[in-house]
């Protein structure tokens, strides 16, 4: 089975530099190992399970975790005043503490808005409708951190997305998006995150490329960042063309790798390497 | 320098060894990396040296290199001998320091 799996991408691969490159089998993870078990929903495992133990410590204390440099920054941008309406997060939702469960069902299409929309989006709309301050970057310290802030209440939670009514457009997109071979490498999501996970592809182990830990802190990055930032890693890696963060591609695709992580618990901030 | 993250026990007992942890945001800029519009070197800054002070008299120091990470994370380990401060140093290229205080009770 794993023969047949490594010989399609092989073909896949085939004429580019990736044709030698080594898809290879690793040993198996032990998934019963007690270590991981919270990062284990059935069939389903977030890459925590292939991380080394080293990085696991880094992401199981938050004191050694980096992601709370950004997650402190956050906490005292909550109750600060900013922009014309005079407001702070706080003014309108009180406690960050209630927000609990709230980022696990992102994203989702909210009537309002008239549109499919992450974590991010929501606190964009927040900052510049709500509150008439300034944009924060998408990839700017704040916004990374009031991410992480935000989804950090939900910690441990199952991610609980829906793929019916209104969102149900953007799952299909997003699906597409997922299995669709693109970029000189010809490589979909699938091939590696579905069809490889547990092998190596060069010096990585691949995982299920599961979303349930961003923003998340990774060692490579030296800082804090974004789904739609590895998205973009993971588009570039295969030549592909990477999409912009927060376009309606890689919301949609936020949809569809979230509904593969139904049922895995929130991580938020996790680190890799 | 951006803000330190330091976690050191509030109280001790006489003769006890406690944990001390401490975090320093900071980019660790090396000196290699090249400005990607400019093509010009970016100038390292780094934080070049660490130091631990327990009532005046320095239990911990470390020299920093370039390749240190972004955002040093330190663990080190002292005796609980008297009440009284931690004093935390870091030095940046350029000379500014960063220090934070913590006390402790001892018993
Ligand atoms: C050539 C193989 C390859 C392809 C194709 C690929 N990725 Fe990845 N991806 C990786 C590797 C390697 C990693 C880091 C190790 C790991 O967790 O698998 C990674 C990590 C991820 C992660 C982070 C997982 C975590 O635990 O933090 C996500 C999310 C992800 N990929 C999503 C995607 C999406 C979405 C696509 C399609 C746009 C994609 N990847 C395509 C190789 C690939
Ligand atoms: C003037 C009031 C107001 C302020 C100030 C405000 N918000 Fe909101 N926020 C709302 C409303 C109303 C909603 C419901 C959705 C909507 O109307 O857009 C909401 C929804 C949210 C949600 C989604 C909650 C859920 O249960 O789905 C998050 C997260 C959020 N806000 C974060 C923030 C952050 C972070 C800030 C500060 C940067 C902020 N908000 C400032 C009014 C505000």
């Amino acid at each position: 089975m794993v023969a047949f799996k490594l010989g399609a991408l092989f073909v896949a691969a085939a004429g580019f530099v990736m044709a030698n490159a080594a898809v290879y089998a690793a040993d198996a993870p032990n998934l019963n190992d007690p270590k991981i078990a919270k990062y284990v929903a059935g069939d389903k495992w977030s890459g925590y399970v292939t991380s080394t133990p080293e990085t696991r410590k880094m992401q199981d204390d938050d004191f050694e975790n980096p992601s709370f440099v950004w997650v402190d920054q956050a906490r005292a941008l909550w109750d600060k005043v900013d922009g014309k309406a005079g407001k702070s997060c706080a003014s309108c939702h009180g406690e960050v503490e209630k927000l609990k469960g709230a980022s696990t069902t992102y994203p989702k299409f909210v009537d309002k808005h008239n549109d499919l929309i992450t974590v991010e989006h929501q606190i964009g709309i927040c900052r510049t409708k709500y509150m008439e301050a300034d944009a924060w970057k998408w990839e700017g310290d704040q916004m990374l951190g009031m991410s992480a802030l935000v989804r950090l209440q939900s910690r441990g939670m199952p991610v609980n997305v829906s793929i019916d009514g209104k969102n149900k457009p953007f799952y299909e997109k997003g699906r597409e998006f997922y299995y669709q071979r693109r970029g000189h490498f010809d490589f979909s999501c699938a091939h590696c995150h579905v069809d490889n996970y547990g092998n190596m592809i060069r010096s990585e182990l691949l995982s299920h490329g599961m979303p349930n830990g961003f923003p998340q802190y990774r060692l490579k990055w030296q800082k804090l960042g974004s789904m739609h930032r590895r998205f973009r890693g993971c588009n570039k890696n295969t030549r592909a063309e990477p999409y912009k963060q927060g376009s309606p591609e890689y919301t949609a695709l936020e949809l569809y790798t979230m509904w593969r992580a139904s049922g895995l618990p929130v991580e938020t901030p996790a680190v890799r390497k | 320098m951006a803000k330190a993250r330091i976690k050191v026990p509030s109280s001790a007992k006489k003769g006890e060894i406690f944990e001390i942890k401490t975090l320093m945001s900071h980019n660790m800029e090396t000196g290699r990396r090249k400005d990607k519009k400019t093509g010009e070197l970016i100038p390292r800054k780094i934080i070049n040296k660490f130091e631990c002070v327990y009532n005046g008299k320095t239990v911990f120091s470390a020299d920093f290199h370039p390749s240190i990470s972004a955002n040093p994370y330190l663990a080190f380990s002292c005796r609980a001998t008297e009440s009284g401060k931690l004093e935390f140093r870091w030095t940046e290229d350029g000379g500014a320091v960063t220090s934070e205080t913590k006390e402790i009770q001892v018993s």
